[in-house]
């Protein structure tokens, strides 16, 4: 050991840096389940105070449904809380192989494996595919993990500009010699709300000869008329070569991801892929929650359906207040405020209000794209939302944006 | 899409070369929780009730023990199942900041932040903490999120000899003009059961002003008199600067790992380090059941003093029919085969005579190095230990390798024709 | 020459460049400005490579040569003949 004082000064300077910036994180401890109403001590040390969350991947509003609960008890009882190994060694339950065929069948795919998180699929389903051989051409707002999956793998990597086709076909073209291209993309864009075209890439793949990838994190549940996800709504259901996805926000919000495509594809996965041979299963217990929110979703599009409704009220009620929205018809409205310390007091004054959303400010979005990014849950009652409308258009006034546009906002406050 | 016919069989090809050289990982489906004896359904269609399993880092018992399972229970009422968020969105609960502090309070660290798994903290601790101008020194069987993670880092790498401190002071003496030098090794190496010279490593951190990081996945809640891990089995508490550890394993084995270390560094990663702000934060069962395991072994170190017992009794055991083991000093036992091919048929033999213990090849371990890996639970009665202890003599006898050498073996078992 | 750099020029406008109202010249510092990443820096290459028909050995490709417009043309033209 030697953190020497030098050493401590060399990450005492970085932090002072982060604080200067003012893009220091500060977490609020929430002190009861996740829900549309929740109970948060922030500052850290202040009472309790009961808040609506806005912010929250929780579109389902299954994080703490009772059903999910009594699962996860039954599923306690039955198999058990952790399971001490990883999949190949004596990590694998009926359950997990139960869950692994649900998947796949509401997905629509061939077969699907399961990782500790879609971070870690993401992280390794590349390198276990594709070879120095390759290519891989991805959107240029895809999540972080499958950029640092892409940084394990060692085919060539390029991007093209955000879901401009023309581009990725130009892509496509330069790299036609290469022996397999992958094209990759999110489903809907998290900081955005956009969905990719999937049907246009789905015909591009086929022109070149290239397969698809899509991260679909922010779309299994909800997304098209049943919620199988983006390819449901863009009609290509059975097109996709990979999709990799989360249980960590939508279906129950433990945590766990998969990847779900080709047969020879996953089966490359479970014998290659460095995060699922060297890390823990998914615990019992987490398995047996998400087995029963699919049965939930498979059964009724109810809380699709509902969290649809709840998006339009939402999306309407600021749109008619007079804030600038990113375009869109998914769950996630961001809400633009451009300069990052607007983002921050705008937040603050949320709070007050008994309202949780977060500002997102560089490096997570652009610089000058601050924005109060929030997200619409089944969860949600309409007055969960009418509560949250009329503090955002309290601090709205406070701050005199409504009905300002991009460029007045900026011109009052920067970018 | 354009996954045609030929792509199809690309990939076919690819996996049938996996099969041919024997490297192929056949999952085996348990059909009950995690314990000493376990139900299992392997080859397909076919259940067998109570076989031993010998294979999990269950080490303390406790991945099913019913205080923890109450305790899930009791969170799931309290605090949900899951978060759908990342820490520092809207993902962090009391009980997520009342276990980092118990971590730091066990392992003598400064602060801890929690992170998905120890995969996700070794993958994502180095880019935060280091430049292209500082320096990892990394003991070459380090483990495989050890090795991404410095992957994912611009820091130069510097791969010294396993466990072997002139090489590491040989390294260091040559590479010494970083701003920050790291050194990082597995407490306890999970493929040879074999610790870390962690106070020697120490000592040569303070003679060349380089940080010290230890991942005790395979160490904490069992090694050293308390459990604390390797750094207490060395009596360097206080001096490991960064300790990277798991939840998957002894300490209840669900899922979830942590960083524990100097409070600046631990700020840092939770501004910084990609897995914790851009993957889900650690459910709340998973949690609640941590915390109930941290409280039992901080009370009684009954489970630790038992997993000690039962492992000297194992070692004792095999060697004394003639197995021969690596110089392990923890529950890990790993009993050499050298030969890929009888690994894997030993590992199948045993499973027939109702023992759970698979092989071990390359690439997971080097070539010409396969082995059965055993690792010893304070799960395990005596009862279940004897028989296993049956069961390896018996298939030892059957392959005529007890009190052979490793010569002996590969004369028989040749590398050239499998692996 | 001259029209060489026109386009290597029009390329990295269309491919790098967020922002429309930026202004890039030739002696624009792209990598050390932080305009083209490592990662892009492969991209360029290829549309290089095939644009001229050439073959740019890796270890040629090093982020200095890459630097600028001008440079970039500099080091095509070596292994245009
Ligand atoms: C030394 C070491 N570090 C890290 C890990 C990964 O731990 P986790 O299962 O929490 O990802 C393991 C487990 O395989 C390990 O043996
Ligand atoms: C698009 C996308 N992919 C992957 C992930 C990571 O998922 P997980 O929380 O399962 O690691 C996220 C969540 O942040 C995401 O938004």
């Amino acid at each position: 050991m030697a953190y020497s004082d030098k050493i401590r000064g060399i990450y005492t300077g970085t932090l002072n840096e982060i604080k200067e910036k003012g893009i220091f994180k500060q977490e609020r401890p929430i002190h009861s389940a996740q829900a549309a109403d929740i109970e948060v001590e922030f500052p850290m040390g202040s009472d309790l105070k009961k808040v609506i969350n806005m912010c929250a991947n929780n579109y389902l509003g299954l994080s703490s449904h009772p059903d999910v609960i009594k699962a996860a008890h039954a599923g306690l009882d039955s198999r058990g809380y952790g399971m001490s190994s990883v999949r190949f060694i004596c990590g694998t339950q009926d359950i997990h192989k139960e869950l692994e065929a649900k998947v796949t069948k509401f997905l629509g795919t061939e077969d699907t494996i399961l990782f500790p998180s879609c971070m870690d699929a993401n992280a390794g389903v590349f390198e276990a595919i594709l070879t120095a051989d390759d290519v891989m051409i991805s959107d240029r707002l895809v999540h972080a993990s499958i950029i640092d999956g892409m940084r394990l793998c060692a085919a060539l990597h390029d991007t093209f500009k955000h879901s401009d086709m023309a581009h990725l076909e130009e892509k496509l073209q330069l790299h036609a010699d290469k022996r397999l291209k992958v094209v990759i993309t999110d489903g809907v864009f998290s900081m955005d709300g956009d969905t990719a075209k999937l049907d246009e890439m789905v015909a591009l793949c086929e022109k070149y000869d290239a397969m698809l990838f899509v991260d679909e994190s922010h779309s299994s549940g909800f997304i098209g008329k049943t919620g199988r996800g983006t390819h449901e709504k863009c009609g290509v259901v059975g097109k996709i070569d990979i999709i990799t996805t989360t249980f960590g926000k939508a279906l129950g919000g433990a945590s766990g991801g998969c990847v779900s495509g080709r047969k020879e594809l996953v089966e490359m996965c479970r014998q290659k892929a460095r995060p699922y041979l060297f890390s823990n299963t998914i615990a019992p217990v987490v398995v047996s929650g998400v087995n029963t929110v699919l049965d939930i979703l498979s059964k009724s599009t109810e809380r699709r359906d509902k969290l649809e409704k709840n998006t339009e009220f939402w999306r309407n009620g600021l749109a008619e207040a007079g804030f600038v929205l990113k375009e869109g018809d998914t769950p996630i409205v961001p809400v633009m405020l451009f300069n990052a310390k607007l983002s921050q007091d705008f937040s603050k004054a949320l709070y007050e209000e008994g309202v949780y959303a977060i500002g997102f400010f560089f490096p997570v979005v652009p610089q000058g794209q601050a924005r109060i990014r929030t997200q619409v849950s089944a969860g949600h009652e309409i007055h969960h939302l009418e509560k949250a409308l009329e503090a955002f258009i309290k601090v709205g006034k406070k701050f005199d944006i409504l009905g300002k546009t991009k460029q007045e906002i900026i011109a009052m406050y920067g970018n | 899409m354009a996954f045609d016919k030929e792509l199809k069989n690309y990939y076919i090809q690819q996996i049938s070369f996996i099969r041919e050289q024997n490297l192929y990982k056949q999952e085996k489906q348990i059909q009950s929780p995690q314990f000493a004896s376990i139900d299992v359904e392997y080859p397909k269609g076919v259940n067998k009730d109570g076989i031993i399993n010998i294979c999990s880092n269950n080490y303390l018992g406790l991945s099913n023990h019913p205080e923890v399972i109450k305790a899930a229970k009791e969170t799931l009422d309290t605090r949900g199942y899951g978060m759908s968020s990342v820490r520092f969105i809207c993902g962090t609960q009391d009980i997520h900041v009342d276990l980092e502090n118990k971590m730091s309070l066990f392992l003598g660290m400064d602060d801890t932040i929690l992170y998905s798994s120890a995969f996700d903290a070794n993958l994502g601790i180095f880019e935060a903490l280091l430049d292209e101008d500082c320096a990892i020194f990394t003991d070459s069987l380090n483990h495989a999120s050890i090795i991404d993670g410095t992957r994912l880092c611009k820091a130069k790498k510097i791969r010294y000899a396993n466990n072997d401190m002139d090489d590491l002071q040989l390294k260091l003496e040559e590479e010494k003009d970083f701003r920050i030098k790291l050194i990082v090794t597995d407490g306890v190496f999970s493929m040879d059961g074999i610790v870390a010279h962690v106070d020697k490593i120490c000592e040569l951190a303070k003679m060349y002003k380089a940080l010290v990081m230890v991942d005790d996945s395979h160490a904490t809640g069992f090694i050293g008199k308390t459990g604390r891990g390797t750094h207490e089995l060395h009596n360097v508490m206080g001096e490991v600067d960064i300790i990277s550890t798991t939840f998957g394993k002894a300490l209840g084995g669900a899922s979830g790992g942590c960083i524990s270390g100097r409070q600046e560094i631990i700020e840092i990663l939770r501004q910084k380090s990609r897995p914790y702000l851009f993957s889900n934060s650690i459910s709340p069962v998973v949690v609640g059941g941590v915390l109930k395991v941290m409280s039992m072994i901080m009370e009684s170190t009954d489970r630790r003093d038992k997993l000690e017992i039962n492992s000297e009794f194992w070692k004792k055991g095999l060697r004394e029919a003639g197995f021969i083991l690596t110089n392990t000093g923890s529950p890990i036992v790993p009993v050499m085969l050298f030969n890929a091919k009888l690994a894997q048929e030993f590992s199948a033999d045993l499973y027939g005579e109702g023992v759970y213990a698979i092989g071990f090849f390359y690439p997971v371990v080097p070539k010409g190095k396969a082995r059965i890996r055993t690792q010893i639970s304070a799960a395990h009665e005596t009862e279940h230990l004897e028989k296993a202890l049956d069961a390896f003599i018996r298939v030892g006898k059957k392959y005529d390798i007890l009190g052979r050498s490793r010569e002996e073996i590969l004369d028989r078992y040749p590398i050239s024709t499998s692996l | 020459m001259a029209e060489m750099k026109d386009i290597v020029l029009q390329y990295v406008i269309n491919e790098y460049l967020e922002d429309e109202d930026e202004v890039l010249s030739y002696d624009s510092p792209l990598i050390s400005g932080g305009i083209v990443d490592s990662f892009s820096m492969v991209s360029l290459k290829r549309f290089l490579e095939n644009k001229y028909k050439i073959s740019i050995p890796d270890d040629k490709a090093t982020p200095e040569a890459f630097d600028t417009v001008n440079k970039i043309c500099a080091l095509v033209n070596e292994y245009i003949k």
